[in-house]
């Protein structure tokens, strides 16, 4: 089977233009940020000098692993229930898309704001920890391995979070119903993050190397679930 | 509205039938939608598929375009069998123009029909567009957001958004829904316009005279198919031919007038006077009404042979099916 770049990037192009002029999507993509970045930013701004030999031995940054968890699902619940919504699912499956081209476009229409915001939102963190906070903060609560971890984790937590996203949307004929289902099945890598991000599970080498294996491997998983679970016929013989 | 040309020629053999059913059915569970439908639509005809709500149609349409998979029979569809490995390369060859527009109403026409065009793998879309905006008179809203468009007008570019592939089969579920007199008109004339250039266009509509004025045969379904052929041949089926008579006055013993008289089989009463006759050759029955009628020193005011509206043969079949008045 050759899948058609044409195909994909075609829906890739539709769903980032709406998304631009979807108003309730734009806001929603604000706000779970904010909501991630706003409290832990209070926290570290409150902090004073001599908290930042402590902040060595914390990683408050992989709390806003949170970010590309929860940004995911809100764009990706679109993806099947807000074409059912609007009555262009039929149209588009009926031209010569493959199945694998319809997700595969759907996955990264989502994937590319969903990453771009995470490590926005990350830098905003950063920058405003740099110019605001304490002297020593900053450099006490940037570390090497949190960054690289926010680098590597963000795109495989997106990933498959907009399995999940999708996965629901394909079960859902509503586009909000998606959206906070898609959010509550992907809480628990949210805990898993917060654990992590306080220490609770002391985050190591292995550790990382271990999570990153189990995230492949859930991303490989979740595009044959959400692949299975796309159903041409289901979806346009029940409309409802 | 303007020609449309074609893309390029299909290359598959123009005397094949573009639409081949054989005893196809689906059901759902345990509700029959589709019952053991057979027909064929040759190239470039103009097919009319008609039925109450809930007969089906929809059902089929979806089938033939490899939607949804059938229970049990078999189907080709432009030259292509109709099974779950051929489902790309039928829908390469066809375009469904479906009741509903499902247009991305926060896109521009434009921007909705160049997404179909990269689906379907257009080559020139931008061009191509231009002709299928020019094709059903909307290039002047071009940059519109569709959800700014009237009811008819997103129609318009539902249609618009079918002919972007040059389909060799073109499926319209209800394409002048919606639509003002002047626009309906000018989609049918499309619609020829597409037949003459060979395209087989498979119509379902409720409008029963937009399918005796386009359609060289339909089929009426009803879970099953209840008749098929061109309009004239199902009057013919369905309808005896009859005289409808209509004097100045009623005339005094109608049957003692009209029994006896050559090709006259019986006759009934349709007001004071007006007369429907039965009659097995109206050519032959007509002038022997009038001489009688003459004769008897009646006033003839009309004779004409009865003429029996698609509409009439549509409710003769669906009325006389008992699963018609379970729906």
């Amino acid at each position: 089977m050759t899948m058609s770049r044409r195909r994909i990037w075609a829906i890739v192009r539709k769903e980032i233009r709406e998304y631009r002029r979807n108003r309730s999507i734009l806001v929603a993509m604000a706000i779970l940020p904010a909501i991630f970045i706003i409290e832990p930013l209070v926290a570290v701004l409150g902090l004073t000098a001599a908290a930042s030999s402590t902040l060595r031995h914390e990683h408050v940054l992989l709390y806003l692993l949170g970010i590309p968890t929860l940004v995911p699902p809100v764009l990706a619940a679109t993806a099947v229930a807000g074409e059912r919504q609007q009555g262009t699912l039929e149209p588009v499956l009926t031209t010569p898309i493959r199945r694998e081209e319809f997700l595969i476009g759907k996955a990264l229409a989502a994937f590319v704001p969903s990453v771009a915001v995470a490590y926005l939102v990350f830098a905003l963190f950063l920058a405003l920890v740099a110019l605001f906070a304490a002297p020593g903060i900053a450099s006490g609560l940037v570390q090497g391995s949190d960054l690289l971890a926010q680098v590597l984790f963000t795109p495989l937590l997106v990933t498959w979070s907009i399995w999940v996203g999708i996965a629901v949307s394909t079960r859902s004929s509503d586009v909000r119903v998606a959206q906070q289902l898609g959010i509550v099945a992907s809480l628990p890598a949210v805990f898993v993050t917060a654990l992590i991000a306080l220490n609770v599970v002391p985050p190591t080498l292995g550790l990382g190397a271990g999570a990153a294996v189990v995230l492949i491997l859930l991303d490989g998983v979740g595009w044959q679930i959400t692949s299975r679970l796309f159903d041409r016929e289901r979806l346009i013989a029940n409309p409802g | 509205m303007h020609e449309l040309g074609p893309i390029s020629s299909s290359g598959a053999n123009a005397r094949d039938p573009a639409l081949s059913v054989d005893h196809l059915s689906k059901r759902f569970g345990d509700r029959v939608a589709v019952d053991d439908v057979t027909f064929t639509v040759g190239r470039g005809e103009v097919f009319g598929f008609l039925g109450p709500n809930g007969a089906g149609k929809t059902t089929t349409v979806r089938t033939l375009a490899s939607l949804i998979t059938p229970t049990s029979g078999s189907a080709t569809i432009a030259g292509i069998p109709l099974t779950p490995e051929n489902g790309v390369e039928i829908r390469r060859r066809i375009a469904v123009m479906p009741e509903a527009p499902g247009l991305y109403l926060r896109l521009s026409v434009v921007e909705n029909l160049e997404c179909f065009t990269d689906l379907y793998g257009v080559p020139d879309p931008s061009e191509r567009v231009g002709q299928a905006l020019e094709a059903v008179s909307l290039a002047d809203r071009a940059r519109d957001t569709c959800g700014s468009l009237s009811k008819g007008l997103r129609q318009r570019v539902a249609l618009a958004r079918a002919l972007l592939s040059d389909p060799e089969v073109l499926f319209l579920d209800e394409p002048t829904v919606g639509l003002d007199p002047v626009a309906t008109r000018e989609v049918h004339a499309l619609i020829v316009g597409l037949r003459e250039r060979g395209v087989t266009i498979f119509l379902t509509t409720h409008r029963l005279e937009e399918a005796e004025r386009l359609c060289d045969r339909v089929a009426i379904l009803n879970t099953s198919l209840r008749s098929i052929g061109r309009p004239n041949e199902l009057r013919a089926q369905l309808f005896s031919k009859a005289l409808t008579v209509r004097t100045g006055a009623p005339i005094p013993e109608p049957g003692r007038v009209f029994a006896g008289l050559g090709g006259v089989t019986d006759w009934n009463a349709d007001g004071p006077s007006s007369y429907i006759l039965t009659v097995t050759d109206p050519a032959v029955a007509a002038p022997a009404v009038a001489r009688a009628l003459v004769a008897m020193g009646a006033d003839l005011v009309t004779i004409a042979e009865t003429q029996h509206s698609l509409e009439d043969v549509y409710l003769e079949l669906v009325e006389e099916d008992p699963e018609a008045s379970r729906r």
